[in-house]
């Protein structure tokens, strides 16, 4: 018996979103599954219910039918008590939730027996990314955002030189470089604005350059990565520096997105009522941040204010202004999550716990809170893993005689007691005369090991054709025997040295010739 | 010339021989560094002819020599296609190897060295001889097989024989046990007798230690054979009294034995697991027995066309290229392809494997013959971490290098080894001929990433194709 995934509509007010659109429904029939949808859910979103009919979907009048007559209930927002109510005993809920801030929510769910995968808690991991609804909502929300600033702006962009004179470019300055802020960077810079961004993860600095922005760096040593690729709350002294930059930002720019999120807290105030009033008359703040309390300090959520000349903007529901396009993005990412739960095709769901995707995003499991999930494994930002790997070698004692830390010491120890012993041995035992070559050869073998270390590993190939080269001097041993100086008293095999020798001349002097000819057209070849 | 006046050159030859790697520590003084070694090695060769040890009957036979070698030699490095580097390389080993072996020879036969020495002076020379002629044989022999492997006269694949370890042992223990008898006999002819079964063993030794090496672990014996034709000179020093041979043998031999560690840490490989040979002895098949999960999930192909576009949309392109494209001689399209991208603006790198190619440094190598400009191409350590941000990896006849097991895959046979981490960027795009596994014999789970996309063909023919397809 194929389960039934029921679609209701939003009722949160503004809410124009809608969890499923046709394209997906075609999907999710494939899967195994049967799909039915609330009339007029797709209304706001300008999709049809014979959108829905069309492609396979059934649709149910009221929401209370449709929630009873659903197995897998799809929402965009978290359901609101009077939906808790209507969700059937034992039934799954797939939504946003945000469990830190709704304990409540999560208990009456739980109450219900409910099994409910939270959208905002899928783990940030690769596997992970094509069902990252955050993602695809925080990427709209940065697109919109800009669009939003440039509605209540009242200049371009992009600077121009008119006919009716010189208009200066926008200068947009972005806080936070995460999802939202980069498509942020990169609308505002295709709208053609000066944009500079800040983030305290020092590692998206590239990012920010690559989406067209320029990183603006606050000058204070502190590693911002926290645990997932998010970031984390800074120290004092930090956040200090940080409020100079900002400051100084504000006088100058025309426009502040702020998109600052810490997981589980309020927003950062960082946008302080000194800054605002210091920026120029019809300057705009987007306040991204305005759910969780806003990055600035007057922003008021949900509305447009006017304070100090300057617009703040406190949308909190930007996605939802782009409603097709935010539905058809976090449909998809509904359908990868049911992909994941439903490998066999067949349109029953596997709640696998030890997926560690699945396990992340599940809140409640058959009426019992399994949030939080255990911590991630992995830090997305590569750049912080040289710095932790350094620090265990450095705790460990030294110098101990039963720990294995100074193993390389000890090895270096054994190493040059082997050597020294060595060098007794041939001091003991050799002639002076063949000491002195020996010198000479270790201290050679020394120069090579500091002179080669040195070449880039471009010039490998180079290298190597060149000490080949060199390596022909072993001519002159052969050079040395073909007529050396007689004393006329020995019989000297005459004929056979010399026949050996020529031939090592041949040779070595093809290697000598042909060594630096190649090397000398390899290294011509090298330009910039 | 005087003695004196000969020595002084040769610190002179010295000093400019050091410059002369030195001078190779980066593009800009290459050049010059080279011109310090043809000078250093003119000086050398002509105090030597001209100095106390070389009686005027000689010049004849000597010039004679030197312009059949110079001649050879300049036609060699003229005509010499630069994918053939690698075999050019081993080649010349097996000449200085070959040297070596006949001078120690030479110098054992010349009474006049003999009549010189007594006691331990003597008994050190003859180990000096023993060990001269001992290096250059294996030398030789094994630059030889080397020479063969890569111009594909000798398959590739490691050649086992059972019990590997025990016949060298054995050869090295015969190779002792006549090195003893050597020292201790009287006549020439006898210490002859000796030499000859030395010298055999050794050539034996040095085919049997090649062959059971295979291909793609050869920039670690090439490097290897580079050191041993050093020290094979530097031996030739001693036995002569020859502080020039000396130093500029441990020069080249130290120089060689640390490209070996270089590749050996870019594979990841105990330098005596890497000569001891037997790798990738799977072949062609890939492994499940060898311990490498069986990556899920399926091979996307696309043709020449959708490359193209997918390039055409790119801002950061990275090319990784690999054994395939130097085989398939196509670093001049990649070239064209580069140009014609970065003339649109996109950010075109290359990315190169230590151990990319079959000796170190090769890739580079063409990347210049086909005038890639040098600062465009880096290392695996300065664009690891950009991959990220990187639209389009194509990685072109490369495999193991770009294998994403060696880091997830503890069982892997390369688990450990760096590796060029081109899933990380949105799309890669593998160009091979057949789905077969690499060197190592390890299935590559890049290939089944979605986003990974396979262009199957030769590297030349897909790439000309790709180029068509961005101009049109």
């Amino acid at each position: 018996m194929p389960l039934t995934i029921g679609v209701p509509r939003e009722i949160a007010a503004g809410e124009k979103r809608v969890a499923t659109v046709p394209e997906v429904v075609e999907k999710l029939t494939k899967l195994g599954f049967a799909v039915q949808v609330e009339a007029g859910a797709g209304d706001a979103a300008t999709v049809s219910d014979d959108a829905y009919r069309a492609s396979g979907a059934t649709v149910v009048e009221g929401a209370a039918a449709l929630w009873s007559t659903s197995d897998i209930v799809f929402k965009v927002r978290g359901p609101l008590p009077e939906e808790v109510g209507l969700l059937r005993e034992g039934g799954t809920l797939i939504s946003f939730i945000w469990p830190a801030q709704n304990p409540e929510l999560l208990q009456q769910l739980a109450d219900r027996k409910a099994t409910v995968l939270a959208m905002d808690s899928v783990p940030r991991i690769s596997r992970a990314q094509k069902l990252d609804a955050l993602s695809s909502m925080a990427n709209i929300a940065g697109y919109r955002a800009v669009i939003e600033a440039a509605h209540h702006f009242d200049r371009f962009f992009t600077g121009q030189i008119t006919a009716a004179g010189k208009v200066p470019p926008a200068k947009v300055f972005v806080i936070g470089a995460g999802v939202a802020g980069l498509a942020a960077i990169g609308a505002a810079s295709s709208l053609g604005a000066i944009v500079r961004a800040n983030d305290t993860r020092p590692e998206v600095a590239d990012q920010v350059t690559s989406m067209g922005g320029e990183f603006v760096t606050v000058d204070y040593e502190e590693e911002g990565s926290g645990v997932g690729g998010y970031a984390k709350v800074m120290s004092e002294g930090f956040q200090k520096a940080q409020r100079e930059v900002f400051a100084k930002q504000a006088k100058d720019v025309d426009i502040i997105i702020t998109t600052a999120l810490i997981p589980g807290k309020p927003a950062p105030k960082l946008i302080t009522a000194e800054m605002v009033q210091s920026m120029k008359p019809g300057s705009i703040i987007v306040d991204m941040a305005a759910e969780q309390g806003g990055n600035c300090e007057l922003t008021e959520p949900g509305s447009v204010v006017v304070k100090h000349g300057v617009k703040i903007i406190g949308y909190s529901d930007l996605p939802s202004r782009l409603a097709k396009q935010s539905s058809t993005l976090y449909a998809t990412n509904l359908f990868r999550l049911m992909e994941e739960l439903c490998k066999n095709k067949d349109g029953s769901i596997d709640v696998n716990m030890d997926d560690e995707v699945i396990r992340g995003t599940t809140v409640v499991k058959e009426g019992s809170i399994t949030w939080p999930p255990p911590a991630p494994k992995l830090s997305a930002a590569p750049a912080a893993r040289p710095a932790a790997k350094p620090a265990p070698a450095a705790a460990k004692p030294h110098g101990h005689g039963k720990s294995s830390a100074p193993s390389s010491g000890t090895k270096s120890a054994v190493l040059f007691a082997v050597a020294a012993l060595f060098f007794w041995f041939i001091g003991a035992g050799a002639p002076p005369a063949f000491l002195a070559h020996f010198t000479v050869f270790v201290l050679a073998c020394f120069v090579g090991y500091m002179v080669v270390w040195n070449v880039k590993p471009a010039l490998h190939t180079p290298l190597m054709s060149v000490t080949n080269a060199i390596s022909s001097i072993i001519a002159i041993g052969a050079l040395v025997q073909i007529a050396p100086p007689m004393d006329g008293s020995l019989d000297r095999p005459d004929g056979w040295i010399r026949v050996l020798a020529i031939f090592a001349i041949v040779l070595a002097t093809i290697n000598m010739f042909g060594g630096f000819a190649v090397t000398q057209r390899m290294l011509a070849m090298f330009r910039k | 010339m005087s003695q004196s006046l000969a020595t002084a050159s040769y610190l002179g030859a010295t000093i400019l021989f050091i410059l002369c790697l030195g001078g190779l520590s980066n593009q800009e003084t290459a050049r010059r560094g080279n011109i310090y070694g043809i000078v250093g090695m003119a000086i050398a060769v002509l105090a030597t002819i001209f100095g106390p040890e070389v009686g005027s009957s000689g010049y004849g036979w000597i010039i004679a020599a030197m312009v059949v070698g110079a001649s050879v030699g300049l036609y060699a490095a003229r005509t010499v296609q630069m994918t053939q580097m690698p075999e050019l390389v081993a080649l010349m080993h097996s000449m200085v190897g070959l040297a070596a072996m006949w001078v120690g020879f030479a110098n054992y036969i010349d009474p006049v060295v003999a009549a010189r020495l007594h006691g331990a002076e003597k008994t050190i020379h003859d180990l000096e001889i023993y060990i001269g002629i001992l290096i250059g044989a294996v030398t030789f022999s094994g630059s030889v097989v080397a020479f063969g492997k890569l111009s594909g006269k000798i398959s590739g694949n490691p050649l086992l024989l059972p019990g590997r370890h025990f016949i060298n042992l054995f050869g090295l223990l015969v190779v002792i046990y006549f090195g003893g008898q050597f020292l201790d006999v009287e006549s020439i002819s006898n210490g002859m007798m000796c030499l000859i079964v030395m010298t055999i063993i050794a050539l034996a030794f040095g085919v049997h230690m090649v062959m059971a090496i295979g291909g793609a672990d050869m920039p670690v014996v090439v490097s290897m054979l580079n050191s041993y034709s050093g020290w094979a000179a530097a031996a030739t020093g001693f036995m002569l009294s020859n502080d020039l041979l000396i130093v500029t043998g441990a020069l080249v031999g130290s120089s060689g034995a640390i490209l070996s560690y270089i590749m050996c840490a870019a594979m990841n490989r105990h330098f005596l697991s890497v000569i001891a040979g037997g790798f990738g002895t799977t072949g062609g098949t890939p492994a499940a027995a060898a311990g490498g999960a069986q990556p899920a999930g399926e091979v996307v192909p696309i043709l020449a066309p959708e490359t193209a576009e997918l390039l055409r949309d790119a801002k950061n392109v990275i090319i990784i290229p690999g054994y395939g494209m130097a085989v398939a001689q196509a670093q001049h399209t990649v070239y064209e392809i580069t140009r014609f991208l970065r003339d649109k603006g996109v950010n075109v790198r290359f990315g190169i494997h230590p151990v990319a190619g079959r000796m170190p440094g090769h890739m580079n190598v063409l990347l210049a013959e086909a005038k890639v400009p040098y600062d465009i191409v880096m290392e695996m350590d300065e664009l690891n971490d950009d991959f990220p941000k990187t639209d389009v990896a194509m990685v072109i006849g490369a495999n193991d290098i770009v294998n994403p097991g060696a880091q997830d895959d503890p069982s892997s046979p390369i688990a450990g080894m760096p590796v060029l981490e081109a899933w990380k960027a949105k799309t890669s795009i593998v160009m091979k001929r057949s789905m077969a596994s690499g060197y190592a014999g390890v299935d590559n789970p890049l290939f089944y990433k979605e986003n990974n996309r396979m262009l199957f063909g030769d590297a030349k023919k897909m790439l000309d194709e790709v180029l068509l397809a961005l101009k049109g």
